[in-house]
């Protein structure tokens, strides 16, 4: 996929200004965050899982090396395959030679963001096997030759006016006057012919939301149910999985389980959890005959150790970006890259570099609302100033913010030389502010000024006020 | 250095952990040997009925159509009502499960039962749960020789059986009872949780039953 976050300040202005995007992100406001709060507020116990959550995810990445050991000898035993893959072209290989085995010509595939990041369905075409994406959002994306905007709800930038056109234009043979003018007639037709692709995979593609080291278990959770189909149909199963989704127990997955349904959809619990163990076992009606886990690194092994090690807590709800104002204006395609929001914010750096991803931790106004909702307590706002600060030290931002900043610095070292600087500008600049008291326009900081006024100063500076015990200000308030 | 070594050794660089730390490798077999149980939120711990009442009202919540029943005897009247009342074909497809089987469906002449594994055309699927979860109002299946999973996601209608005493509080009594059945560190080839019928949002967020799954799920509760 290509990787655009480079060009996040463009993006984002495109973004802006594409009503049909601002129309349907209007969605995203109204949709999650009632839910979640709703689902959260009727189980007192939810905080002391998010804390218990947390610690479980600790301990697994200090264990980490162990836990993936216990996990691959458990999947083992039961009869499946663990490929180890320490990158995306590695990851790709193992899953065109498992489907060469095959003889796949098609392969279903329910949700998963890191076959996003690997870059999976371009590759398989390539190669001539056909992907088909059935979870609905993935569907109508992969239509239009787009990625997901979103982790949990992939189409999220689109209207259903949008959806309608493509699947006038793909499925050709269904009857020119149907009416496809609601979601609910839209959603029976994705479900008719996906249900044929089900049937004709040769191989089903999965994520996995955890892998479970006590018996060598993957678990999907979906709503549609069509991570399912996707899985025991076809005569081949293969799990993608970063090497972080692990968990001890079964006991542990359960507790996360907990807070996972309520961030992400407001959801007590997904429609569909599955835990799948192994292949089909002998006397089983129906299963598939094989089934492959492939544990990517990605880049993962290295944040561990580091300030970014948190972020491997992460379990994808979505919550982060559901919340945070930057997503509700620019939506998810402007991050340029698979994660967008706040944990895309922090972990695409990670991934892919902070010289190409180093636009995505300076778009946040800090406000917090990541953190205060991150099931797993990652810290998010920290580790996007970690990145901020990695970005200075190598000097990849602008010349003239790395100027102003050190002016200011300069300035901010030297407390008096501080103070006499501004006790002389603020008066200048409260003058030149004139009777409206605000800038239209400033030099250096049109940034600003192009899109509103910069008030102007008051007249005295802050300490000027502290000095005088805040007389002045009582007196204007009187 | 194949890539599983080479990823283990970079994962125990980046902790600064060595192989032979052995404190490390017993807390992590220690955790599996004897797993927490974590924070059992209080909902679900209630007395028999309390508990089932829950899991039928948490079912409810979530979709579902819930009928109480005495005996597993009322079972196969209750499934030709269901269809009746909805105008579905006298056909259901069940797997084998021997407490399904015990029931007494030869009484319903006109009824068709297709045995084995579910296919394109099923329009009605009845299985029977092995536990019920009353905090959420979900269900557990465990796949097996009677009890193929397919039948839990093709039909249109899936009616499923559960007996009031495997109803448990929370989801870790299921894994429990998964350990106590399977044997410890052993599992179903599939444990599927199923909560409701199925659904998207995927299209403006309007949230829709019957995705690719059931679009009707309705629960018998025996007992």
């Amino acid at each position: 996929m290509q990787i655009t976050s480079p060009s996040f300040k463009e993006n984002s202005r495109g973004a802006l200004a594409d009503a049909q995007l601002q129309k349907a992100l209007g969605n995203v406001r109204a949709g999650f965050i009632d839910k979640r709060l709703k689902a959260v507020e009727a189980l007192p116990e939810f905080d002391l899982l998010r804390d218990n959550a947390r610690a479980i995810k600790d301990h697994v990445l200090a264990h980490l090396d162990l836990y993936l050991e216990a996990y691959e000898k458990k999947v083992t035993e039961s009869g499946g395959h663990v490929h180890w893959a320490e990158t995306a072209e590695d990851a790709r290989r193992i899953v065109l030679d498992i489907c060469r085995k095959a003889n796949a010509r098609t392969v279903t595939k329910g949700k998963s963001m890191i076959t996003e990041e690997i870059g999976l369905n371009d590759f398989l075409e390539a190669e001539g096997i056909r992907p088909v994406e059935t979870d609905l959002g993935e569907y109508i994306i992969q239509l239009r030759g787009e990625h997901p905007s979103h982790i949990i709800a992939p189409a999220v930038h689109l209207n259903k006016e949008q959806v309608e056109a493509d699947f006038r234009r793909v499925h050709k043979h269904l009857a020119e006057g149907r009416d496809l003018s609601e979601p609910e007639s839209l959603l029976g037709e994705a479900r008719s012919v996906l249900r044929s692709e089900y049937f004709a995979a040769d191989v089903g593609i999965t994520g996995a939301n955890f892998l479970v080291a006590e018996t060598g278990t993957s678990i999907i959770v979906t709503n549609e149910g069509n991570g399912d189909l996707t899985q025991i149909l076809p005569r081949v199963h293969i799990v993608m999985a970063s090497l972080e989704k692990i968990v001890p127990t079964l006991d542990d997955a359960s507790q996360i389980l907990r807070v996972l349904a309520r961030s992400a959809t407001g959801q007590d619990m997904s429609v569909y959890t599955t835990l799948s163990t192994g292949p089909r076992r002998p006397g089983d009606p129906d299963g598939p005959e094989e089934y492959h886990v492939v544990l990517l690194d990605n880049g993962r092994s290295s944040m561990l150790g580091t300030e970014f090690q948190e972020m491997l807590r992460c379990i994808r709800c979505g919550a982060c970006m559901n919340h945070c104002p930057v997503y509700h204006a620019v939506g998810g395609h402007a991050y340029g890259w698979v994660y967008p929001g706040p944990m895309g914010a922090v972990l695409t750096p990670s991934l892919i570099g902070v010289d190409k991803a180093g636009h995505l931790p300076n778009a946040s106004t800090f406000c917090g609302r990541c953190e205060e909702v991150c099931p797993m307590r990652i810290p998010l706002p920290k580790m996007m100033r970690h990145w901020r600060e990695r970005e200075f030290e190598r000097g990849l931002n602008p010349a003239t913010q790395r100027y102003g900043l050190g002016l200011w610095a300069f300035f901010a070292k030297r407390p008096r030389l501080y103070r006499l600087a501004s006790s002389l500008g603020i008066p200048v600049l409260s003058l030149l502010g004139g009777g409206k008291r605000r800038f239209r326009y400033l030099p250096l900081a049109g940034g600003w000024t192009k899109y509103r006024d910069l008030p102007a100063p008051e007249g005295r500076t802050f300490m000027q006020q502290w000095r005088d015990g805040g007389a002045s200000v009582r007196a204007r308030v009187a | 250095m194949s890539a599983r070594e080479a990823i283990l050794k970079k994962v125990r660089a980046s902790l600064g952990a060595s192989p032979e730390d052995g404190a490390r490798r017993e807390a992590a077999e220690h955790r599996l040997a004897s797993p927490p149980r974590g924070i059992i939120p209080a909902r679900g711990q209630l007395g028999d009925e309390e508990r089932v009442v829950l899991f039928c009202k948490m079912a409810e919540k979530v979709s579902a159509s819930v009928q109480r029943v005495e005996r597993a005897e009322d079972v196969p009247a209750a499934v030709a009502d269901y269809l009746r009342a909805r105008n579905l074909p006298a056909s259901v497809r069940m797997g084998g499960d021997p407490r399904l089987e015990a029931m007494p469906w030869a009484r319903l002449k006109s009824l068709e039962i297709k045995n084995g594994k579910a296919g394109y055309e099923d329009e009605v699927g009845v299985s029977h749960a092995s536990v019920g979860v009353a905090e959420t109002g979900t269900i557990a299946m465990f796949s097996g020789p009677g009890n193929p999973t397919t039948v839990n996601f093709l039909p249109e209608h899936h009616i499923v059986v559960v007996d009031a005493k495997d109803i448990e509080g929370d989801l870790e009594s299921v894994m429990s009872r998964v350990r106590e059945k399977f044997g410890k560190g052993q599992m179903p080839r599939t444990l599927n949780f199923i909560t409701g019928p199925s659904r998207s949002g995927d299209i403006e967020q309007k949230l829709l039953l019957g995705a690719h799954g059931p679009r009707a799920l309705h629960l018998i509760v025996v007992g």
